[in-house]
């Protein structure tokens, strides 16, 4: 079994899965009770904000702990058009964003918000004079992925950051959800962003969990009300199981990208390289993008098939992203680089981790190719 | 030093079984239960299995259970969501002094955006009555929220009753309850009960934290709040946390077991931990009446005890039981429900303990109890 939808979810490292277990038999307490086994919880939750805090340059302060990434980015963009709205109901954000990010966006239509929705390049890419333009006297969020889940395109932050920074009152939010494990990220590179979305299951941590990290200063309207926990920002009792398995799935994942980086890019040569030279194969990744996702298609053949001929072969991949991909097969990523439908229904995506080792690599490449030849011959 | 918990409302520990499960879930079902592969598939099977046990133990299609992140996304979601939706009909709620924040706090905002809301006072046994509801009605009304049973007393609200009442008489009403601390207690029917929604948390009947879910009739328009993926028959975006909900599920198969034995060994443990501090003459009054209470909830007045020092000393003996609620805990705020008994300057609020049994509470542990109460308060 080769499993190469790492962007759709990971599994979970068994050292994480320990830690859970370890913590569910033994730190039963709720972490705002005020007993002894209360506080025993609440130490051990707050040593995990600030191991993560740690390893990502970040302040504990500013670590808010979510139910994942979904609740995430609709946290931040609702609580901001909310805390904001005597300011101005203007947000820009792009046209390649992730379904929680995009359906938040609709959502504040209906009441009254206005979005500008700033186009891509044939890469993926955020044009960031367009951006510039957009911005207005009202604006109070810009919301902008880091990495995109369907192609893998990295957005230009450090340039949108430079240009936010003669707007200080905008809120300069990103879904960073594609990174973490993924890619080399830190946001002490991009001391613009404000707000930042993770989520655990991505990073082989569990799935149900994930933070935000809000910059010290900044307001959020709180999503979830109710017990006033994480500092009356998300109320709800802590999910601290979860909570301490993050943080261990975190320093695992970082630990093992130190050398991965070369590995995925090395992996991602391989298959791009082999993918270019195939006359029927039309690749909707940049060659720049972020090395663990690589988009293409079959031409003339639907994603769906190639799905399913990969998977006779022990090899695990995707449409697009699988939050649209039960219902909606075409990807709005590819739509919005100005695909045509009937390529775009042909995509299909790769999303690798560092676990997949090059015998792995090696035998996808030879999947493909026989899964190539045979469709050539259906064609 | 002996270790007792008698704080079962605020959290359980995880069953031993529910961690087995769940360790095992971790690794078994690899995939995004969206994906279209055959990993994504078997997830998805596990996933519709869970959803038809819960939804059959409170009598509902398994198409009326939504899957969230817990009680306080689930009230959050059924108050928010039903008055925003509604608000065409009306802008008036009617609900109870004593909710849990998480259906008070969302309440509150509500009141900030224009919307009315009556809270019905709670007479000496903690208890609304269904003619008070049915005289707060007015043309305006769209939602009726009451908890099912009180986190702090225990009081149980005539549900099915007040349910009967609108069905008969004011079908177009929305009616809700917060069933977090009776659900796996009570035996509830929501068809019986007419009931549109009904939230219920996993970790109160000794399942993990971070997962609960929302009944929702499927008669009833409920838009999302989370937006993203079109996940939960698209009433809740976000990577289905398939574990967790494989935790629920066994938990909610453990509560079946003995349901009715434990509410009987319950009830019998209140009554001997009563006739101990009757015995050594300690002047102690039940909060609410012994009757018609969530059989593992006790709350008791120590007359002339401050409460807040007896649980600290209590908690050195190892003994952890509470205040009120664990989600107002870390604020030394008084209960407003025990406000709404007494008055706001009733010595019992200041002098009451809540004690609350679960699965492991033995006969012993409430002996033990008493007996260091006794000790301490004649000090």
């Amino acid at each position: 079994m080769i499993y190469l939808d790492n962007s759709a979810t990971t599994k979970m490292y068994p050292e994480v899965v320990e830690t859970f277990a370890t913590v569910a038999n033994n730190f039963s307490g709720n972490p705002s009770s005020l007993h002894r086994l209360g506080e025993e919880a609440s130490i051990l939750m707050e040593r995990s904000r600030i191991q993560i805090a740690d390893l990502l340059g970040m302040s504990a302060s500013e670590i808010v702990f979510t139910s994942g990434g979904t609740e995430g980015d609709n946290w931040v963009i609702k609580g901001t058009a909310i805390e904001k709205m005597p300011y101005g109901k203007h947000i820009i954000t792009s046209t390649i964003e992730h379904p929680a990010v995009y359906q938040s966006m609709k959502q504040l239509e209906t009441l009254g918000w206005e979005v500008s929705y700033v186009p891509v390049d044939e890469n993926g890419i955020i044009s960031v004079k367009l951006l510039e333009e957009a911005l207005r006297e009202d604006t109070v969020l810009v919301s902008v992925m880091a990495v995109n889940n369907e192609v893998g395109s990295i957005q230009p932050l450090k340039e949108i950051g430079k240009i936010l920074e003669n707007y200080p009152s905008i809120h300069f939010h990103v879904d960073a959800v594609q990174t973490l494990g993924k890619i080399p990220f830190n946001l002490n590179d991009y001391p613009r962003v404000d707000m930042a979305v993770f989520s655990a299951h991505k990073f082989h941590g569990p799935k149900g969990i994930g933070f935000v990290y809000i910059k010290k200063g900044r307001v959020l309207a709180p999503l979830l009300t109710g017990g006033g926990q994480e500092n009356n920002l998300r109320s709800g009792t802590e999910n601290l199981p979860a909570i301490v398995a993050m943080a261990k799935a975190l320093r695992m994942s970082l630990d093992k990208l130190t050398d991965a980086p070369i590995q995925l890019e090395k992996q991602h040569k391989i298959i791009m390289g082999f993918l270019d030279n195939q006359s029927t194969v039309d690749v909707f990744s940049s060659s720049k993008g972020a090395p663990h996702i690589i988009c293409f298609g079959i031409s003339g053949i639907k994603g769906e098939v190639v799905v399913h001929a990969l998977e006779k072969k022990g090899i695990y991949i995707s449409t697009t992203s699988a939050c649209s991909s039960k219902k909606q097969l075409n990807s709005s990523t590819l739509y919005a680089m100005n695909i045509p439908k009937r390529k775009a229904e042909s995509a299909v995506r790769i999303s690798m981790d560092v676990e997949n080792t090059s015998a792995e690599i090696d035998q996808l490449v030879d999947s493909l190719q026989e899964t190539i030849v045979k469709f050539k011959d259906i064609r | 030093m002996e270790k007792i918990y008698l704080d079962y409302a605020s959290t359980s520990p995880m069953h031993p079984e529910v961690i087995q499960n769940m360790t095992e879930a971790f690794s078994e079902y690899v995939g995004n239960a969206s994906s279209i592969h055959q990993f994504g598939q078997k997830s998805r099977g596990r996933l519709d299995r869970a959803r038809r046990a819960i939804s059959k133990s409170i009598n509902a299609k398994p198409v009326e259970v939504v899957f969230t992140s817990g009680g306080t996304e689930s009230d959050n979601m059924a108050i928010f969501q039903c008055a925003r939706a509604h608000q065409n009909k009306g802008k008036h709620i009617i609900t109870t002094a004593i909710e849990h924040p998480a259906v008070l706090r969302p309440l509150e905002k509500l009141e900030s955006e224009g919307f009315k809301v009556t809270y019905l006072p709670v007479d000496s046994k903690g208890e609304v009555t269904t003619q008070q509801v049915e005289a707060a009605i007015t043309s305006e009304t769209i939602l009726v929220t009451i908890m099912y049973g009180n986190n702090e007393i225990g009081s149980i609200m005539p549900i099915q009753s007040i349910g009967r009442m609108l069905n008969e008489n004011y079908s177009h009403i929305i009616f809700h309850t917060d069933a977090v601390q009776a659900y796996g207690i009570e035996s509830i029917d929501v068809k019986e009960c007419h009931l549109d929604m009904l939230s219920v948390s996993a970790h109160k009947i000794n399942g993990p934290k971070g997962v609960g879910c929302l009944y929702i009739n499927e008669n009833i328009h409920l838009p999302a709040m989370l937006v993203g993926g079109n996940q939960e028959m698209k009433k809740r975006a976000g990577t289905e946390n398939l574990p967790a909900i494989i935790g629920f599920d066994k938990a909610v198969e453990i509560t079946q077991r003995d349901q009715s034995d434990r509410k009987k060994r319950y009830t019998a443990w209140k009554i001997v931990l009563l006739e101990e501090l009757k015995k050594a003459n300690i002047d102690v009054r039940v909060n609410g009446t012994l009757d018609n209470k969530l059989a593992h909830i006790l709350s008791i007045h120590l007359v002339g005890t401050a409460a807040e020092k007896l649980i600290i000393q209590l908690d050195l003996n190892g003994i952890a039981v509470s205040v009120g609620s664990a989600c107002t805990a870390g604020s030394p705020e008084p209960s407003h429900v025990l406000q709404a008994l007494h008055g706001q300057n009733g010595t019992a609020v200041h002098e009451s303990l809540r004690i609350s049994m679960g699965l492991n509470t033995k006969e012993s542990d409430i002996l033990y109890l008493a007996k260091k109460i006794i000790q301490l308060t004649k000090k």
